[in-house]
């Protein structure tokens, strides 16, 4: 932005001199101060509780699991940022995925099993295609009635919420489907669920070369076009937090070995001998972690790169404008729910997974966290304002908060309270910060 | 400001069906809307030529706005004809309007508060690279062109339109219109948010699109913003047309009486919004 300065107005220029040191750097970077003051709040929620616990809070265990648990509010989040940005809301999205998890158990303990045989490779995909399609429809039918039949969302989802959840009963008359498929169990993470230290390693790598490749693009991009170009040092920091943070979350994972009683069977099945100071077997990223690592890519791609992304964030900033530009707002709409319905589907795959079971009370309670993820992360309930990666930090400050408090031994009625605070909270501050902002 | 193509004196007005001169780009006969029990726009009809600047006066809530809608896609109107370089145009939504070659600048300036100026002049439009993928770089690239030209010192692309001032908004909201060769250019209070030199602006730019042959309907309540940049005047009032004229057969005043009385001078063309004289 420096090439920018010279070319602005006087009154700019006059207000970039009395600029401090921190105020400079920030503009060098051109970094969110909201993301980086939600990302200090996270520290700061991570340090405490590790100081309360006795430090059992900022453990590579701890931390893995926190990965885990964080997946499937996470995904979720993604889809309710365009949600909220279109000013819409989804209150149904737990029992979504309460509804379609309850199928996938039923498609793959009983259904699949009788036309494929019991732990048929293509089981998990045939289920998780079953999931993704219900989850498509439910969305879409959602869409459909906001969108073209002008009922208001809230009351279009708080409908969903009664309907989805008492259709989940109905699935099996209440009983709960277990065990899962083995593969399909994959999923849900767990030492057989993670990708080992070297795989890890790999995709930390890969992660590098993407971040520093981003960077040069579009370095080049504004050269191309006689863009001001960040200065060096601002493009070389970026580079060093970005991959420092990649490796060192891929070092935390690499260094939570395997439980020792799997680690004997394993030793045992493959013929190994155990040396004497125990075998160290890391989990790795987990693959619940990697796949909402990818949503969260996917997804931000398609809000920030693509035309359908464009015209959520118009929609949001003034839905009016938006349908005088052309667009077909009606349609969009319905595609953002349709979206938000697979969300729902690919993380009730995970959380089934990981339990290894469905139950008829599967994500009960989720859209809660979901909007709340959504809204801690910066997503403005006036619509028009959100990211994708604020969501997902904001997924990763409230499991924080959960599973400290779970460490604390906090009881569980009392979490709430401090959850139902904390987002009152957040969203009071996020409003101070806006007010001022602009 | 002489218009050859508009006798003053000739009875081919806008009013009253079945005129069909060649260049007529548009023709909007019999057209109305109503909301409710309200007519807002009652049989109201106006043609505009090549190259011609038409002004739409009338008080506030006289119906000009929902009437020139008629003719951008926002409203649909529940009566009426509108022919668009003489053949008959399906005109629905502002899409339609679009592909009629129809821009429109509204009072609202209607952007979106939350996208920078580049996103909110492609807004519907997008350039998109060979992967399908918005082209930003391309599209900033062409927004810093189009805006350099109308106001040179505006240099905030980076930031949401919601940052800027209400002249530069403007100026974003008129970039839109232009950019993709307009024919026809529906201004609803251009000048309203604007301070006197920027208003000066607009109006050289507008003798400047009607010298490149576009077709412009200039709406404003005040007719001191347009009566030296109009070739006709045409005004509302409670919804119906009260009568067009062009400004070389009437002065001020006698428009002043058409807006406040609805009396329309031996200069103007009468339409059924015209009180009788006398």
């Amino acid at each position: 932005m420096t090439d920018a300065s010279t070319t602005s107005s006087a009154p700019q220029g006059a207000r970039q001199s009395e600029e401090s040191a921190v105020t400079r750097f920030l503009r060098a970077t051109e970094v969110d101060t909201r993301m980086l003051g939600m990302l200090g709040a996270l520290l700061l929620i991570w340090i405490t509780f590790h100081l309360f616990s006795d430090g059992r809070f900022l453990t590579p265990r701890n931390l893995w699991n926190l990965s885990v648990q964080t997946s499937s509010v996470a995904i979720m989040s993604t889809g309710m940022v365009l949600i909220i940005v279109t000013r819409h809301i989804d209150l149904s999205v737990g029992s979504i995925l309460g509804f379609v998890a309850m199928v996938m158990g039923v498609t793959q303990t009983s259904l699949l099993p009788s036309v494929l045989g019991l732990g048929s490779p293509v089981t998990w995909v045939i289920t998780l295609s079953v999931g993704v399609v219900i989850g498509a429809l439910i969305g879409a039918l959602h869409g459909y009635v906001i969108a073209y039949l002008a009922v208001p969302a809230f009351i279009v989802t708080l409908g969903g919420l009664l309907v989805w959840r008492g259709a989940a009963w109905w699935v099996t008359s209440g009983q709960t489907v277990a065990p899962m498929d083995a593969t399909f169990r994959l999923m849900g993470g767990g030492p057989n669920g993670s990708i080992g230290a070297t795989a890890s390693l790999v995709v930390g790598i890969i992660a590098c070369i993407g971040i520093v490749s981003m960077i040069l693009v579009g370095r080049r991009n504004r050269k191309r076009f006689n863009f001001p170009l960040r200065p060096m040092w601002a493009e070389l920091t970026l580079i060093v937090v970005g991959c420092g943070a990649v490796l060192g979350a891929v070092a935390v994972a690499n260094s939570y070995p395997w439980p020792k009683g799997i680690v004997k069977r394993y030793a045992q099945a493959n013929n190994l001998e155990i040396p004497d100071g125990g075998l160290f077997i890391a989990h790795g990223i987990a693959i619940p972690v990697l796949i909402a690592i990818c949503v969260g890519i996917v997804m931000t791609f398609i809000a920030t790169r693509t035309r359908f992304g464009r015209y959520v964030f118009a929609m949001g900033g003034n839905p009016e404008a938006a349908e005088l530009a052309g667009i077909n707002t009606r349609w969009v709409t319905m595609k953002i729910f349709i979206l938000m319905g697979v969300l729902c589907a690919i993380a009730g795959a995970i959380s089934t997974a990981r339990l290894n079971a469905s139950t008829n009370a599967q994500g009960t309670l989720d859209e809660l966290l979901v909007i709340a993820a959504a809204v801690i992360g910066g997503t403005s309930l006036g619509g028009g304002i959100g990211t994708i990666v604020g969501a997902m930090i904001g997924a990763v400050v409230m499991q924080s908060l959960q599973s400290g408090m779970v460490l604390l031994g906090v009881d569980a009625p009392f979490q709430n309270v401090v959850v139902g605070i904390v987002l009152v909270l957040a969203v009071w501050l996020d409003g101070l910060y806006r007010r001022r902002s602009v | 400001m002489q218009d050859p193509k508009q006798p003053a004196t000739d009875s081919s007005s806008s009013v009253g069906t079945g005129s069909a001169a060649g260049d007529k780009v548009v023709e909007m006969q019999d057209c109305s809307i109503s909301f409710g029990g309200i007519h807002a726009v009652d049989h109201a009809s106006l043609d505009l030529c090549k190259g011609e600047v038409v002004a739409l006066l009338g008080h506030n809530g006289a119906g000009k706005s929902t009437f020139i809608k008629l003719l951008s896609g926002a409203y649909k109107r529940d009566t009426g004809t509108i022919r668009i370089r003489g053949e008959e145009a399906v005109i629905n939504n502002p899409r339609d309007a679009k592909a009629y070659g129809i821009e429109t600048i509204y009072q609202t300036l209607a952007l979106a508060d939350n996208v920078d100026t580049a996103a909110n002049l492609y807004l519907g439009r997008e350039l998109m690279t060979a992967w399908g993928t918005l082209d930003d770089v391309a599209m900033e690239a062409q927004a810093r062109e189009v805006m350099g030209r109308l106001n040179p010192r505006f240099q905030r692309f980076k930031e949401p339109v919601k940052a800027l001032s209400g002249g530069q908004r403007q100026s974003v909201a008129i970039a839109r219109a232009i950019l993709f060769n307009a024919q026809i250019l529906i201004m609803d209070e251009p000048t309203a948010a604007l301070g006197p030199q920027e208003t000066a602006q607009v109006g050289e730019l507008i003798k400047q699109l009607k010298s490149d042959g576009i077709s412009i309907f200039l709406i404003s309540h005040d007719i001191e913003d347009v009566f030296d940049l109009a070739d006709r005047v045409a005004v509302m009032k409670n919804g119906q047309m009260v009568g067009t004229a062009p400004v070389s057969g009437v002065t001020k005043d006698e428009v002043l009486g058409m807006i406040i009385l609805g009396k329309c001078p031996p200069g103007a063309t009468p339409g059924p919004g015209a009180v009788d004289v006398g």
